[in-house]
């Protein structure tokens, strides 16, 4: 009996006690650090972290500690960090994951447990539909949504006959599904490549064979980067024109690329050049901390942050009520650097669509926004999804 | 017609690729008995080493000797620290600490070159593609690869079999002890061996690093295919290497080329591109399978 009140003594101090004042609230942040795809989720976390540096180690007003873990690109090595954090270090936010893969191990067994996970990037198709959860946000793009810009591209670009590319995982099927979805003309060849696939010397001679109007592929990171070399060296950059969503088209492919990008049409929800107070922020505080250029993986983790912030900020930092938190997060209270910014029904954003281009500013190559492809466009699974 | 023959260099090109880093491999597996999961790294510092003098001077003729004396002083090194530990040592320890090297090697890139991928370009002179059949037209460069490629094969092959490093090797793969009762310095052998083959590991990275993205962890991704290659031509012997590599990359190319569209014609539906794409990637370890199962010790058996 006397322990037992003891016990409760404690738990009523415990619960007296200013919760959070002292204690930061824990993120999980599990990314691809390593690789060809690491430099993804190194802009990612700079900008998160950027975000916190900010606030002097505070988001929303709340003391935070940043946990960043590699997943190396390997769904298993994510769903293990997922777990070792829960488990020993408690943490009950999570974001950070770039790819698919990665994210399909990871996310059901986060959620699940009762934490919540706030997706900086990838946001497959089977999450956002009849799977979505309430403890499941993303602040990227529905997958689909990128590649459906592109389609849409193509076709306001007059653009009659298409060949498509993606690398055979749920990403890339996702992204020619989109495509499709919103181009009118007729699809002369799909391909899908091997995700860990650098030589597309294959690939280059099916397309030329094919003679299309426009070529569309999806290739993130480092394997974009190889392709449109490729592209180059096999003497299709200047014939056949491509249309791109806005992974295969960074700033870091642009710069690695060079002339060879030139004209190439990209579509994106966020661009260097917005002009909104948010992105100046944004802009010149990244500028100022790391010196490189800004991909729009950064602009997504800063954002992720921003929105976490807002949470943190409305329920002072509590993590004990899921659902409060859950619905503070999906007010979505916050300025987000691609501008207009709000929650759909299945907690993917609703946001506009630009088209871009690559074009020359000097002697230096810039994305250039052109033009509007969507506005408030959400996604194609929010119907199925009943939260 | 020009379609498949275009298909066919490619897998030629990426063949010859693959044989730089499979002659090494298995002359190191044949030789030494050490399985080096590192290879793949030696591959990665020829190809950083390169991109970095090239980004410096300007000039890809001095990129060839850096990415060359980078991976062949990476490979020397790496034997004398570490593999000459492990000679008496069962496979296990070699994995693992080959292994070990893997992660070293590729976070010290990270930390010195950052996770950005490098741009080399192509030498002027190689660049852009010539007509090699009417409609067929092909980048010099990767002409200059299959070329490069089949030069080394012929000069690997003249070293093995027509001069006394040559036969010290072949002596080596067999009979170990005997090259050892008889006076020769194994270690300094073992030595000069495994510094050839990360010198034609870093030549493999070298030519790479044009036409792929030069970054961390591009060693391993062609390191499993590579396996793949020793275990079809035959652990230990180079001709295997040769004709397991050329196999594999026309294979592989093929069916990547091919197989979707024959199975569009077959079946209809979205399903038959993702199908073939699954296929062809399972391809090599498929032929993989059957070859061990035709010929356990693989084509060609070392010294037979």
């Amino acid at each position: 009996m006397k322990f037992k009140s003891l016990l409760l003594a404690l738990a009523m101090t415990g619960a007296a006690l200013p919760a959070g004042a002292e204690t930061p609230v824990k993120i999980g942040m599990i990314t691809t650090l390593s690789g060809p795809g690491g430099y993804l989720g190194q802009d990612i976390r700079d900008a998160f972290k950027l975000a916190i540096d900010m606030e002097d180690g505070k988001l929303g007003g709340v003391p935070v500690e940043l946990i960043v873990e590699d997943d190396s690109l390997k769904p298993g090595q994510g769903k293990q960090i997922a777990d070792r954090l829960m488990k020993n270090d408690g943490v009950k936010l999570f974001t950070g994951i770039v790819f698919s893969n990665v994210a399909g191990a990871t996310v059901p067994d986060i959620v699940d447990s009762g934490a919540v996970y706030v997706s900086p990037n990838a946001a497959p198709s089977n999450f956002a539909g009849k799977e979505c959860h309430r403890n499941y946000f993303v602040v990227s793009w529905q997958n689909d949504s990128l590649h459906e810009s592109a389609g849409q591209n193509a076709t306001n670009l007059g653009y009659k006959r298409a060949f498509i590319l993606a690398p055979n995982y749920q990403a890339g099927k996702d992204a020619l599904a989109g495509f499709k979805r919103y181009f009118k003309g007729e699809i002369v060849g799909e391909v899908y490549t091997r995700l860990d696939q650098t030589d597309f010397a294959a690939e280059m001679a099916q397309i030329r064979a094919a003679d299309p109007d426009v070529v569309f592929q999806f290739h993130p990171g480092g394997l974009g980067i190889a392709f449109l070399r490729q592209y180059q060296q096999a003497g299709l950059t200047g014939k056949i024109p491509m249309v791109l969503a806005a992974p295969s088209m960074d700033h870091v492919t642009l710069n690695a690329v060079g002339e060879a990008a030139l004209g190439v049409n990209v579509s994106s929800h966020w661009n260097a050049d917005l002009d909104n107070p948010a992105n100046k922020t944004f802009m010149d505080a990244w500028q100022k901390a790391y010196n490189r250029p800004a991909t729009y993986y950064a602009s997504q983790g800063y954002d992720t942050a921003l929105l976490i912030a807002s949470a943190l900020r409305q329920t002072g930092g509590k993590l004990d009520d899921i659902e409060a938190f859950n619905a503070a997060l999906a007010k979505a209270d916050f300025q987000s650097v691609r501008g207009a910014f709000k929650f759909g029904p299945n907690q993917h954003p609703v946001q506009d669509w630009r088209a871009l281009r690559v074009e020359k500013d000097g002697d230096k190559l810039v994305l250039k926004t052109v033009g509007t492809i969507f506005t408030d466009h959400g996604d194609a699974y929010a119907e199925q999804c009943k939260l | 017609m020009t379609l498949l023959l275009e298909q066919l260099l490619n897998g030629l090109q990426f063949g010859v690729m693959l044989f730089l880093l499979a002659a090494g491999l298995t002359l190191i597996f044949g030789i030494m008995g050490v399985i080096n999961l590192a290879h793949g790294s030696l591959y990665m510092i020829g190809a950083y080493a390169a991109a970095i003098a090239a980004e410096r001077t300007g000039s890809f003729l001095v990129a060839v000797p850096a990415g060359l004396a980078a991976a062949g002083l990476a490979g020397m090194a790496m034997e004398y620290l570490v593999i000459r530990r492990l000679y008496a040592r069962d496979h296990l320890d070699q994995v693992l600490a080959t292994f070990a090297l893997i992660l070293f090697f590729n976070q010290t890139v990270t930390l010195l070159f950052g996770r950005q991928p490098l741009f080399v370009s192509i030498p002027p002179a190689l660049n852009g593609s010539i007509e090699i059949l009417p409609e067929l037209a092909y980048p010099v460069y990767r002409l200059a690869i299959i070329a490069v490629g089949l030069a080394v094969a012929v000069g690997l092959y003249l070293l093995i079999n027509r001069t006394r490093i040559g036969m010290l090797v072949r002596a080596g793969a067999t009979h170990r002890d005997m090259v050892r009762a008889l006076g020769v310095d194994v270690r300094l052998l073992y030595t000069a061996v495994f510094g050839l083959g990360a010198l034609l590991a870093g030549l493999a990275g070298l030519m790479a690093g044009p036409i792929l993205a030069v970054q961390v962890g591009m060693g391993e991704q062609i390191l499993i295919m590579t396996f793949v290659v020793v275990v079809i031509g035959g652990v230990g012997s180079i001709r295997g290497a040769f004709f397991g590599a050329l196999i594999v990359g026309v294979v592989d190319t093929l069916l990547r080329a091919f197989l979707p569209g024959l199975l569009r014609q077959l079946t209809t539906g979205p399903e038959a591109d993702a199908l073939g794409a699954g296929l062809s990637s399972m391809g090599i370890y498929l032929l993989m399978a059957v070859v061990l199962l035709v010929r356990p010790k693989g084509l060609f058996i070392a010294n037979a």
